[in-house]
């Protein structure tokens, strides 16, 4: 399927959607693919397809490119929302909202070439360090179409910021990796660009001291637009951001209370993207080796800080929010360092995003959940796709 | 149901929770008729009041077992109908499961049950930390409702609802099994169920446990009161506020001038007469309160403000909070009844619905009181009437109607935050295709095949679940590889 790109479409709001052909032509050939009994993986950038991946796909699983959708339908500039074509790529949706000086607060790692589509990032739940401020995806969608795996087109959600209308399907849908149908075009909550922004950082060489920074930022009340940490080999720091035009007050703030705490630290007023940049790739695996999604808990920091010391790994993630990965490069064995994290972090959830495909046939992608939770997926993943036509290899309901 | 099945059915429950926590007798039913949407009653064969969520569970199954409907039910403060029982159904009546399980500050995280109410959510965590959404009911909501309900209140507009804060839940389904979806973690692998259980309105099993974020409380908050001579200017500060200027209000709230009389007589706060006033607190750290607070009655004055009052002390902002969550109550001064409305529109249209809701109300003679959650474009107009007077409740939900059409023309919702329930079924088609619906019972069947979770709230027509739904099935051959299908 090839269509022209409709990016670039005029800010005249377009009063419906429900005509724009290309969701026409993917409900079209779903219910084709749907009649012959062919599997379906939808795909976006084709950075993340792993994750979710066919495995190695079965027999004859076809990918659609949701590349075709690809347009900004609608920019309520006054409104802060958009209604924007699942295969946006996020790169080219940020230019055109910059233009307003506005933008989607979603900084996910955009993966190989950029090429991350906003559906192929809401599909996967993806989310980068404006997480800490702005929330994941299912914090941002406020509506969708979706094409099911019958072809059937259906919308939920709305065009404003508050609804509860009927069942919030855009939230099951963020994170659903396209077992559950094909995102077609979202609704997306917007936010103001910042005038400016400033960066206060610390280093420290010890997990206890890592804790301790992260607790006392996180815990304090200056209203960070984004606050990470990173540790490697023995080493690590903490970042904080402020954005808006008391960034640096807010940033000179967070040293002095720092000081107080006995820490010292340092400021970058503006110009700080390249400390981001690093943060968002952090969360990617090295060519040849693992990442891994720790749902954790900020008591539990220091703790995981040391483990992945042990293990050679490296640890990226949201301080306040207790959400981290953990990347390992190609020459460690890759299956027992996932069984030694699952082991001490228990219960924390441990799920591996990036990895050879050769390893994802040896492990256990999601690790241990429960019969009842697995049971109740299934049946929502079959009452969706009856049929187990889209992504059949993702392990959803498994 | 009579007799001997009723008999039954009564004796199995009373065995599970004990013949004091079984209301049976049609006296002490009454109370359980109907929510805050009183206009609609029915009655249930009997409410139960389990002590636990084992005991909810048992209950449940009880009720699977023998095909009967259920409702479950917080505090009834509800104003769609959404806990209204279905008449020969019983209710699930969570009220008695109020203890906060645990409370875990370091990770941000309280863990309730379903029948503690939002205000001691708050109180739980406080004075480190608080829970931002606010209904205005708070003091008595459940939550459990607000769960149901995806409840929204006044610092929505900064912090968020309901559903930016669960991060787990204990489910009872409809068949009795307990399941726990999500938990104290975010991005656990797997479907997010928990987005889909928030605002699910009861229909998807009975929420027994929840885990909820909390926040720190902000350093300082400043609040203001600014009147305006009419909705409108009023109206332009929210566009104003909203559009961007860098300073994000934790709540901007309006009332017009009928609600303001309303407020007036209700609770005497001492406001002058306007037309309009706006509600705005800003909340942050200390050294930028003072500023953004200068900022903000600056656009208020350019807009036509006739007067700003800044709250002066914690007493004062209490005073002018409470005034303004006084504000449905306070209707019953200046109006005999009063039908609460809830729509939802994009904010850059707020005047222009106003004013077409100020016609509309003249076209049938009525009156209509605003208050609202200016800052999410979330309007509550209240239509008043005469539930004496002939005729007038029709045309008063005639009005309602039509005010929630004008909220879809200008590209809203039909609820904001008080949900569908009974109220609103009729109008689900107004905002979703058939295929759309369709796609609602996908999910509802999913958890709830039998339909016994609080029927008839919801869709706008009672559907059943199929077994497996969708046009095409593989054949068991195929799936063994035998046969292909082309
Ligand atoms: C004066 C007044 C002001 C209000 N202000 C606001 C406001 O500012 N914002 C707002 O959002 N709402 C407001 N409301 C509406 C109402 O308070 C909310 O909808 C609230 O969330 C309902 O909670 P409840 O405990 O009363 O639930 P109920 O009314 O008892 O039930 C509501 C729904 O939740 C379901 N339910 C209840 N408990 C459970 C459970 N444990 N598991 C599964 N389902 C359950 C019921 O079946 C029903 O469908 C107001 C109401 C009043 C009367």
């Amino acid at each position: 399927m090839s269509l022209p790109s409709k990016l670039g479409v005029d800010a005249s709001p377009a009063p419906a959607t429900s005509g724009w052909p290309p969701v026409a032509d993917v409900s079209q050939l779903l219910a084709e693919r749907a009649a012959a009994g062919i599997p379906t993986r939808p795909r976006g950038g084709a950075t993340k397809l792993g994750w979710g991946s066919c495995g190695a796909p079965p027999n004859g699983c076809q990918d659609l490119d949701t590349r075709s959708l690809t347009g900004v339908l609608e920019h309520n500039a006054g409104d802060l929302t958009a209604v924007v074509g699942a295969g946006t790529p996020l790169v080219e949706l940020a230019d055109r909202l910059a233009l307003s000086g506005q933008r989607l607060a979603l900084d996910p790692p955009l993966g190989f070439e950029r090429a991350a589509t906003v559906g192929g990032v809401c599909a996967a739940g993806d989310s980068g360090p404006l997480r800490h401020r702005y929330g994941a995806p299912r914090d941002l969608v406020l509506g969708m179409r979706v094409v099911l795996s019958d072809g059937a087109v259906a919308q939920a959600g709305s065009k404003v910021i508050k609804n509860v209308a009927g069942y919030d399907l855009p939230k099951l849908f963020c994170g659903s990796l396209g077992t559950l149908g094909v995102i077609a075009e979202l609704c997306l909550r917007l936010h103001p660009l910042p005038a400016q922004t400033a960066t206060t950082m610390i280093d420290c060489d010890d997990p206890a001291t890592l804790a301790r920074v992260c607790t006392a930022l996180s815990s304090a009340p200056l209203e960070a637009e984004s606050l990470d940490l990173a540790w490697r080999r023995g080493r690590g720091g903490v970042l904080a951001r402020f954005a808006g035009e008391r960034a640096s007050a807010r940033a000179a703030s967070a040293l002095e209370l720092l000081a107080g705490a006995g820490v010292d630290g340092d400021t970058r007023d503006g110009d700080d993207e390249p400390l981001w940049d690093s943060q968002r790739e952090l969360q990617r695996a090295p060519q040849g080796g693992i990442s891994i999604r720790v749902s954790g808990r900020p008591t539990r920091l220091a703790e995981t800080a040391r483990l992945t010391d042990d293990i050679g790994a490296a640890l990226v993630g949201r301080a306040a929010l207790g959400l981290w990965w953990v990347t390992l490069g190609p020459d460690s064995d890759h299956a027992a360092a996932l069984s030694l994290l699952r082991e001490r972090l228990a219960p924390l959830p441990c799920a591996v995003l990036d990895a050879p495909e050769q390893l994802r046939e040896q492990i256990d992608a999601w690790g241990p959940r429960t019969a009842g939770l697995v049971a109740l997926e299934r049946r929502v993943r079959e009452r969706f796709d009856p049929a187990g036509l889209l992504n059949p290899s993702v392990p959803v309901g498994r | 149901m009579r007799g001997n099945g009723l008999d039954e059915l009564l004796r199995e429950l009373s065995a599970i929770v004990g013949r004091e926590r079984l209301v049976a007798h049609p006296d002490a039913l009454r109370a359980y008729q109907s929510d805050g949407l009183t206009r609609h009653r029915a009655m249930p064969v009997a409410v139960v009041l389990p002590d636990d969520s084992a005991e909810v569970q048992k209950v449940v199954r009880a009720l699977h077992g023998r095909r009967v409907p259920w409702v479950a039910r917080g505090a009834g403060s509800g104003l769609s109908g959404g806990a209204l029982p279905v008449a020969d159904g019983v209710v699930i009546a969570l009220t008695r499961l109020r203890r906060v399980l645990d409370v875990d500050l370091e990770n941000s995280r309280v863990t309730v049950q379903p029948g503690v109410t939002n205000a001691q959510v708050s109180a739980a965590v406080a004075p480190t930390h608080f829970y931002p959404p606010d209904p205005s009911s708070q003091v008595v909501c459940t939550i459990g409702g607000n769960v149901a309900e995806n409840a929204g209140g006044a610092h929505c507009f900064k912090y968020g609802f309901t559903t930016n804060y669960v991060c787990g839940v204990e489910l009872v389904l409809a068949d009795g099994e307990r399941v726990d979806l999500g938990g104290t973690e975010i991005d656990r692998p797997g479907l997010d169920l928990v987005g889909a259980i928030v605002g699910s309105e009861g229909t998807l099993g009975v929420v027994t446990r929840i885990t909820l974020r909390v926040i720190p409380v902000p350093e300082a908050q400043r609040t203001l009161i600014a009147f305006f001579a009419d909705t409108g200017s009023a109206g332009e500060v929210v566009s104003e506020l909203v559009g961007g200027s860098g300073v994000v209000p934790a709540a901007i709230e309006m009332m017009d001038e009928l609600a303001l009389q309303a407020v007036e007589q209700a609770v005497n706060p001492g406001f002058p007469h306007a037309g309009a006033a706006l509600l705005v607190e800003l909340d942050g750290p200390e050294a930028e309160c003072a500023p953004h607070l200068d900022h903000v009655v600056e656009v208020c004055q350019r807009h036509g403000a006739e007067e700003v009052r800044v709250a002066r002390d914690a007493a004062e902002r209490d005073r002018l909070w409470r005034a303004r969550k006084a504000a449905f109550a306070a209707m019953g001064r200046v109006s005999p009844s009063y039908y609460v409305q809830d729509g939802v529109v994009p904010r850059t249209r707020l005047a222009e619905v106003l004013r077409r809701i100020d016609e509309l109300a003249a076209e049938h003679g009525l009156r209509v009181a605003n208050v609202f959650h200016a800052g999410d474009g979330n309007l509550h107009p209240l239509v008043c009437y005469d539930h004496a007077k002939p005729g007038e409740p029709e045309r008063a939900e005639l009005l309602a109607a039509e005010i929630l059409s004008a909220c879809i023309e200008a590209g809203g919702s039909i609820t904001g935050e008080h949900g569908v329930g009974i109220d609103k079924k009729a109008q689900m088609p107004a905002m979703f295709a058939d295929a759309d619906l369709e796609a609602f019972q996908r999910l509802r069947c999913a958890f709830d095949p039998d339909g016994l979770a609080n029927p008839g709230k919801v869709m706008p027509t009672p559907r059943l679940c199929g077994e497996v739904p969708g046009p095409y099935r593989r054949h068991p051959l195929e799936l063994a590889g035998v046969a292909e299908r082309l």
